[in-house]
């Protein structure tokens, strides 16, 4: 038997022993774990199976077992994926420590860095959260202004970030910080790791279309950082920022690849599929009666079965290469525009009842569609707007010419 | 499942890549339409093929061929669609010989396969009988006289169908136009009495015919495969070819796309290149994503093909979602291409237009994008 057979069957087997009962049904919203110092596990079974999970290092397969990964090579984190598939099993853990700074830390940290933050990311000890857009950096995320200035031992930083996700649950924020404000405005920036306990750090969460507030404003008043806090070179933090980037894209292009099996995540209601959504409202048989809703739907489904494929071939690819590179602007791209369809056709497939805002008259799976088709809009501004990513397209893969940094490379005057 | 090519897939690409670039370039479709070349494709050009081993690529080897499956055939056609190379391997290879491969006899087989391989006998699939691509609306009868059947109707639109040794007719046998059962097939000599063949001319100097049986007398045992019973075997043979015609599609997209932005890095107005002004560079990004997806449909199609395990709902889904999702594209590269161009695009002289005229016949050709959509729609049950 090969060693990758053994791998299967013994994971298999743990994963009966260990993926307690509950945790292997569909995700539901509020019992997704994101880990951190307040952790809430509203689901007790939740932290056993984090516990499990950590413990092996599972919850970050591929990272190195000396830093609490799992240490698996990407064949075997492959047949885990698959495993851990085949019965259903929720995440253990869902953390922006995971998909974006994890990654990169191992890439550019220094062993320090690594010893400290990579074990506590793996077993969710410490949740993270992402400091890059200001208020007058959006899509121009290398014109930021949040000044950090070495004094003796320690940064002192003034400035204020906005859309930082969670940054009111947060313990710990990675931020994008100037450095340097006489050099181009690429070369001045550093990349900083902080605790959000820190004197000085505030947040104010911002109501969106949709009702909630996933997303804060976050201001800094002379919050003092050892300076040993700093990752990669100073000044440098604009290739870290960008690397992390790419695989904040690749996390959020996986919105897009939810269709393969429900159109709505792993629901099983009438729902959980565009065509029999708008089939079960209209009271359709073996048709969708609409035929313009029936080809749009055919079509989009055409499109998110491209897409996931291409996804699995992206992965393939760079299992024979490189990690994510220029291709995962694409996939983001894709990805999001494709989920805001999928919410415009939801709305198409249900009609009025899938316009409610609040109270009766609407089951609780309607008024969630209302809710999620709004959030859908933030799909393609987060991370980079559907704009930026055809931007890196067209330049970084097909080698178009840049108008823009021949005239306005120059750093913001602080 | 790999979506990623073998080794063995790389190599043919090279080979296949450089065969149509060396030897049948645009120029040779160029050259074949201007002179009104009778057959419509270079012979000697063919017999090269055929020396390569791209007429018997997803033949077994009991009949000559050369077990490579249909991703090896779908490698070769990815590359003569590049170059518009024009040749039998749609006809004969893709539909012909896979016709005969799935519903023939041990004789029938014995008979034609090895021929096709050896580049000595060219078929032609008549299926087509009006405007649009419609397979379970079959009104041509065949009806038995004693050891005989004896065919009266009209096909169009069949590929090649003026230059095929072999014509594979799709008939009624039984029941009404539109019943899925009462469908036969037939290996119809195309020198037989009573079979009259107009060459059609059409836009993209692919070569097409008319056919009309007018009481075509045909020996029983020229039936291929199960009486009244050919709609299934049918529709595998026609999904194989979508998927091999996808498969072309993506070559001559890919070129299109290629020299489009080839173009957009030299042209200057203004003062700059063309390819930096940003409503060009997103059209083309989005073109390049478009052209992504298409990349990866066309190898799981593929793929699934030469998998046995297959269902046979899951090669049709793949099928149509591929010949769906490639005619979209296409029609939207070839037209960008165009227009990107500007009105070097609009000359003769310039190839671009060969592959905008190809695109619209590739589209059609055994179903376009709502067809797919429609059937693609039905086989998911909505």
């Amino acid at each position: 038997m090969s060693s990758l057979q053994q791998f299967r069957d013994s994971t298999r087997a743990w994963l009966e022993e260990n993926c307690p009962p509950t945790m292997r049904t569909p995700m539901v919203q509020d019992e997704i774990v994101w880990g951190g110092r307040n952790a809430e596990f509203k689901n007790p079974e939740s932290k056993v199976w984090l516990q499990r999970m950590a413990e092996k290092g599972w919850t970050c397969p591929t990272w190195p077992a000396e830093y609490g990964g799992g240490g698996l090579s990407k064949d075997e984190a492959i047949i885990l994926g698959q495993e851990l598939a085949r019965i259903n099993a929720r995440p253990a853990l869902t953390s922006f420590g995971i998909s974006m700074l994890g990654p990169v830390l191992l890439e550019y940290g220094n062993h320090q860095q690594k010893a400290e933050h990579i074990p506590k990311i793996v077993r969710g000890e410490i949740r993270w959260c992402q400091g890059y857009s200001e208020p007058g950096s959006g899509s121009d995320l290398a014109s930021l202004k949040t000044r950090a200035e070495l004094q003796g031992d320690h940064y002192l930083i003034n400035g204020s970030k906005v859309w930082t996700s969670y940054a009111d649950k947060a313990d710990w924020i990675f931020c994008l910080v100037r450095t340097d404000f006489e050099v181009p405005k690429h070369s001045g920036i550093s990349f900083i790791l902080f605790d959000m306990d820190s004197p000085g750090v505030s947040t104010k969460p911002i109501q969106l279309i949709s009702g909630s507030s996933p997303f804060c404003e976050t201001f800094f008043d002379d919050v003092k950082v050892p300076a040993s806090n700093l990752v990669g070179q100073l000044n440098d933090g604009w290739t870290i920022a960008k690397r992390l980037l790419q695989h904040e894209r690749t996390m959020i292009s996986g919105f897009g690849l939810a269709s393969g099996q429900s159109d709505r995540g792993g629901t099983t209601s009438v729902v959980s599929s565009l065509e029999g959504a708008a089939m079960h409202y209209r009271g359709d048989k073996d048709r969708l009666s609409d035929p313009v809703l029936r080809d749009d739907i055919a079509q989009f489904k055409i499109d998110s079965e491209a897409f996931a494929l291409t996804s699995q071939r992206s992965v393939e690819e760079s299992k024979q290469g490189q990690g994510p590179n220029a291709t995962s602007s694409m996939l983001k791209y894709y990805g999001c525009e494709l989920n805001k369809r999928r919410y415009e056709l939801m709305l198409r497939a249900i009609g009025s009842q899938g316009l409610g805002w609040e109270g009766d008259g609407f089951d609780d799976e309607e008024l969630q569609i209302t809710r999620e088709w709004l959030r859908s809009k933030a799909n393609s501004i987060e991370g980079g707007t559907s704009e930026v990513q055809l931007n890196i397209v067209a330049k970084r893969v097909l080698g178009l010419p840049d108008l823009l940094t021949m005239s306005n490379t120059k750093g913001p005057k602080g | 499942m790999s979506l990623v090519l073998t080794e063995d897939q790389s190599m043919l690409q090279d080979a296949a890549r450089n065969f149509c670039a060396q030897h049948s370039p645009v120029s040779v479709l160029r050259r074949l339409r201007d002179e009104k070349d009778e057959k419509g494709f270079d012979e000697n050009i063919w017999k090269q093929m055929v020396e390569l081993g791209w007429a018997g690529m997803a033949l077994p080897e009991a009949y000559g061929g050369f077990d490579f499956g249909y991703s090896g055939l779908g490698v070769v056609l990815e590359q003569t669609g590049k170059t518009l190379a024009s040749s039998p391997l749609i006809s004969t290879v893709l539909l012909g010989a896979t016709a005969v491969n799935l519903c023939g006899n041990e004789e029938q087989k014995q008979a034609l396969l090895p021929g096709i391989v050896a580049g000595e006998k060219l078929l032609a699939l008549a299926i087509d009988e009006s405007p649009f691509h419609r397979p379970s609306e079959i009104a041509l009868s065949a009806s038995k006289e004693g050891d005989h059947y004896v065919l009266r109707g009209q096909k169009t639109f069949v590929l090649d169908g003026h230059v095929a040794d072999q014509l594979i007719v799709v008939a009624r046998t039984a029941g009404n136009i539109s019943d899925r059962n009462g469908m036969s097939l037939f290996l119809v000599d195309s020198k037989s009495q009573g079979v009259s063949i107009m060459r059609t001319n059409m836009v993209d100097s692919r070569n097409s015919a008319r056919i009309d049986f007018e009481g075509v007398r045909v020996p029983a045992e020229n039936l291929l495969g199960i009486e009244h019973g050919a709609y299934e075997a049918l529709e595998r043979v026609l999904d194989i070819g979508r998927i091999g015609a996808s498969a072309e599609m993506l070559g001559s997209i890919t070129q299109v796309f290629e020299q489009t932005v080839e173009y957009l890095k030299q042209r200057e107005q203004f003062g700059v290149l063309i390819g930096a002004f940003q409503a060009l560079q997103h059209r083309a990004a989005i073109m390049y994503s478009e052209i992504e997806l298409c990349k990866s449909v066309v190898r799981a199609a593929l793929a699934a093909l030469d998998n046995p395990e297959s269902e046979p709902i899951e090669i049709a889904r793949l099928a149509s979602l591929a010949k769906a999702k490639l005619s979209e594209v296409f029609e939207l590269v070839s037209n960008e291409g165009i227009q990107m161009h500007g009105g070097i695009g609009m000359t003769d002289e310039f190839d671009i237009g060969f592959y905008l005229k190809r695109a619209r016949v590739a589209q059609q050709f055994l179903g376009d994008a709502s067809y797919h959509r429609d059937r693609y729609a039905t086989l998911h049950d909505f």
